[in-house]
């Protein structure tokens, strides 16, 4: 026998279930008990950069809105500095870069207020593309589903993405394009995810 | 040395998307094959959170949403551990939450419509940061067993939702705590998920008597494990230009 490696084991994951709510949005659950709900405000009122939404919907299997996701949200801001001490760089006062959100339970939409995140160097000498990195987890998802959006009028940027570049199938990269609009002059992207199907989101093991 | 890239997630050690005697997995996990990435800095760096974020009595669910003088229905017990890492190296300052069903099994949510009453001392969640040595504590009432629509007869054993953050956002972590001891443990689809009989170990809260305050409150110790890091031995090129 050689010697043991001593590394723990990481904690399973499980559903975040129905009531997700309850513990992080607990006004969408009906009832108020935090002086502050985390994760509604993720650029802060100082931020640089044009201000954005971001919207859409999760589609089961069934071709149906998923009506109890929880979506979390983690971007660089328009810099492309993310708001870490792990990160150099300076992001402005309030700018956290992560947000929280839930869909409405009768129509599955789910949205959120943001600036662009602007591109982001890696230490290799690439570019990664504008992207915004969503975690979601609902009921019946046995664990967190990672993914990334990108915005429809960087054609140049995603082009030369090293993710976006990872991915084999032409039809596969457009699961992650966010569809631009604008609505009462503000910028509108749209993204739908689909959990299964032809169109089925890249989902990440990262 | 400088932290680097998290190790490779065990996919082994976590329940797969499709479990279908779990039903709603069905229609709701994906078919394809995920894009497996190197950890870059989207995925290395994470939320930072701060104790202005949080209130002290977040932590004490015995009195979140209590009346003044009045206390929830049932076991008293203390939930606390330490969120650590693969290394073994505790995570300070990271934010755990929970949520929970209350005494008789009934959630403070509107769309929970078991027959079992809501307690008008009990909300249901809390929330706290770990301290410098990774460890959190709650206080709260032993959450009771519930049915649930999988198979006619489905119960969930007792059970603490539980939220962890890391400092990764490929480290963040949903799961469930269950209690030592309890039978419908075995029984439940949604713990039978997971594929590695220690792994469902590890998710099972053990009785603490060390910790149980006499004549007072029962604790329960859970520790978290979050994905480990490398570190960037050798690896200049991650380093940065």
């Amino acid at each position: 026998m050689a010697q043991d490696l001593n590394y723990l084991k990481e904690t399973p994951s499980q559903t975040a279930g129905p009531y997700v709510h309850i513990g992080l949005a607990p006004g969408a659950a009906g009832f108020d008990i935090y002086e502050r709900e985390l994760g509604w405000d993720i650029a802060g009122p100082n931020a640089k950069g044009e201000r954005i939404r971001v919207e859409g919907v999760v589609i089961d299997g069934m071709g149906s809105p998923i009506k109890d996701v929880l979506l979390e949200a983690w971007q660089a801001n328009a810099d492309g500095i993310y708001a870490h001490p792990e990160h150099e760089g300076d992001v402005e006062d309030g700018f956290r870069g992560w947000g929280r959100v839930i869909t409405d339970f009768d129509t599955g939409e789910w949205g959120f207020d943001t600036v662009k995140p602007g591109p982001v160097r890696l230490p290799d000498g690439k570019v990664s593309a504008p992207h915004i990195s969503l975690w979601i987890v609902a009921r019946g998802i046995n664990i967190g589903l990672q993914t990334r959006l990108y915005f429809e009028d960087e054609e140049d940027a995603n082009a030369k993405d090293p993710v976006i570049n990872l991915i084999e199938w032409e039809r596969r990269r457009q699961t992650l394009i966010a569809r631009k609009s604008t609505r009462d002059g503000e910028t509108v992207y749209r993204f739908e995810v689909k959990l299964q199907g032809q169109d089925e989101t890249v989902f990440f093991d990262i | 040395m400088k932290p680097g890239p998290l190790y490779q997630r065990n996919r082994d050690r976590h329940p797969p998307a499709l479990t279908p005697d779990y039903k709603t997995s069905v229609s709701r996990s994906p078919q394809y094959s995920m894009i497996s990435l190197e950890t870059s800095v989207s995925e290395i760096t994470g939320p930072v959170f701060g104790h202005n974020d949080i209130d002290p009595l977040d932590r004490d669910l015995l009195n979140n949403y209590a009346k003044p003088g009045e206390n929830p229905i049932g076991e008293r017990i203390i939930l606390h551990g330490r969120v650590l890492d693969e290394n073994a190296r505790p995570v300070p300052n990271t934010l755990v939450e929970i949520w929970q069903a209350n005494a008789g099994g009934r959630y403070r949510h509107k769309k929970d419509t078991y027959l079992a009453p809501i307690d008008p001392n009990f909300g249901g969640c809390g929330r706290t940061l770990t301290d410098e040595n990774g460890y959190y504590y709650f206080r709260t009432v032993k959450p009771g067993a519930y049915p649930w629509r999988n198979w006619v007869n489905n119960w969930r054993p007792a059970h603490i939702h539980m939220s962890i953050f890391g400092t990764a956002f490929a480290q963040r972590l949903i799961t469930q705590c269950y209690f030592e001891g309890d039978p419908l443990i075995a029984k439940c689809p949604i713990v039978k998920t997971i594929p590695d009989p220690d792994g469902i170990d590890q998710l099972i809260a053990r009785l603490d008597m060390n910790a149980t305050i006499p004549l007072d409150t029962i604790a329960y110790k859970f520790d978290v494990v979050l994905r480990g890091r490398r570190s960037t031995l050798f690896e200049n090129r991650l380093e940065g230009n």
